[in-house]
Formats: structure tokens, C-alpha cells, sequence
């Protein structure tokens, strides 16, 4: 049967960047608004989702060279990597720290550990959702 | 002012009320589906009256956040109906 999706695919090309826009922002506005690591790695992935949907799965894995069980396991490695960093200087395990650092741009800005942790628990929640998506869609043979 | 957004917010969940009596009655699939994403409207329309009724921006994320997740939903589910299988594997084209 031919498929004729040129409105959804047109459509899909559009929306996927805002998902994504959306999601980075609920991640960076974790901080002193609603939003957060978890949820923004789910919009993360639903946008992932969303591509998976309009697009077959050989088409996205063209233009997405990574494995997104290596994104899981990057993400807990970054969680991880926090908190031993706090004891290579003598802390507890995940003491944060964040410091004022004047950027250009932005002007005065507070840059923290947390956000390292938090990049952890996004990039493990998108890799484990596109992974159970992915799994649950192949064929078993 | 409050008593207006108040009645406002009585009209859409009346509305949601009609859009649930054609989930349960609704003759075919499709029309289902197209009451349960109207349903996903109502549903931001009133997460915007109730942030406005109780003074907070706080809701904003969650309407972006519904309004994206009933778009997914109802483009998943359009292509189950419409071809049987929602993910395709590639290898036919």
C-alpha cells in the first residue's frame, strides 16, 4: 500500500524542533519553576517519539547516529560523576556546589553542579523511554 | 470578575460532558478519537481558567505539556487505524 503523509511529515518537521526547544527550556527552568531533569528528558523523548512515529525507524537512525542505550548509560554516568567528584574534594557524597559567575551575555549568572546531575537524569530518561518505544515496536521474528 | 471565569469554567466542563457522552455512545472508532482529542482542548482550557482563578503562571508548562502529548496521542492513534501498525520498521520502502 503507498503512503501519502507529505502534511504530517511537513507538519512533524516543525513541531519537533519546538518539542525539543520546550523540553530544553522545562530543563533549565528546573531550578526556581516547574520542570526538572525527569520531565524534561520525557519531552525530549517524546519528540523522539514523534519522529519514530511520522518516520520509520531506519529513516530516523540515519540521521540520528547514536544509540540511545549509550545515551542511558552516558546520562548515569554523569548522575554518578557528580557526586564523586564532590568526594574527590574531600565532601559527602553529591554535596552541590554553585558559584556566581559573571558570562557575557547573560550578566551575572548561577551555574551549579545541579545542573550537571539534572543533565544526567534527563539524557537516562530519554535514552530508557526511545529504548522500551523502540523495543516494544520490533518485530519478533 | 472571578464569578465570570467561574461560569466559564462551568461551560467547559459542560462541553467536556457532551464530549464524553460521544466517547461512550460514538458509533465508530474515529469519532471517539476525535471526542477524546476535543477533550484534550477542554482540558487546556480549563487548566487556563483554574491558573487564572487561582492567580499562579505555574500551570503554563502543563497546558504546553497537554496540548503536545494529545497531539502525539491522536497522530499514534490515527495511524493504528489506519494501517494496523503504529511504528514502521523501514524496510518497506
Amino acid at each position: 500500500m503507498k503512503k501519502n503523509d507529505v502534511i504530517l511529515q511537513t507538519v512533524t518537521k516543525i513541531v519537533f524542533f519546538i518539542i525539543l526547544t520546550f523540553g530544553v527550556e522545562l530543563f533549565l527552568a528546573g531550578h526556581n519553576s516547574p520542570g526538572g531533569g525527569f520531565i524534561g528528558g520525557l519531552v525530549l523523548s517524546s519528540a523522539f517519539v514523534l519522529l519514530y512515529l511520522v518516520y520509520d525507524i531506519e529513516t530516523v537512525h540515519r540521521g540520528t547516529p547514536f544509540d540511545f542505550k549509550r545515551v542511558a548509560a552516558l546520562g548515569v554516568l554523569l548522575a554518578v560523576g557528580t557526586g564523586m567528584l564532590s568526594i574527590v574534594f574531600g565532601e559527602p557524597f553529591l554535596t552541590q556546589t554553585t558559584w556566581l559567575v559573571d558570562l557575557p551575555v547573560f550578566g551575572e549568572t548561577e551555574l551549579g553542579t545541579m545542573t550537571i546531575f539534572e543533565a544526567g537524569v534527563a539524557l537516562t530518561v530519554l535514552g530508557v523511554v526511545v529504548t522500551i518505544i523502540l523495543g516494544i515496536s520490533e518485530d519478533v521474528e | 470578575m472571578n464569578l465570570f471565569y467561574s461560569v466559564c469554567l462551568v461551560l467547559v466542563i459542560l462541553s467536556m460532558l457532551g464530549l464524553l457522552y460521544r466517547v461512550w455512545k460514538g458509533p465508530s472508532v474515529p469519532d471517539r478519537l476525535v471526542a477524546l482529542d476535543a477533550i484534550g482542548v477542554m482540558l487546556i482550557s480549563a487548566i487556563a481558567l483554574l491558573s487564572i482563578l487561582f492567580d499562579t503562571p505555574f500551570f503554563i508548562d502543563a497546558i504546553l505539556l497537554i496540548a503536545i502529548m494529545s497531539f502525539i496521542g491522536t497522530v499514534s492513534f490515527s495511524k493504528f487505524i489506519e494501517r494496523g501498525e503504529i511504528i514502521d520498521s523501514g524496510s518497506d520502502r
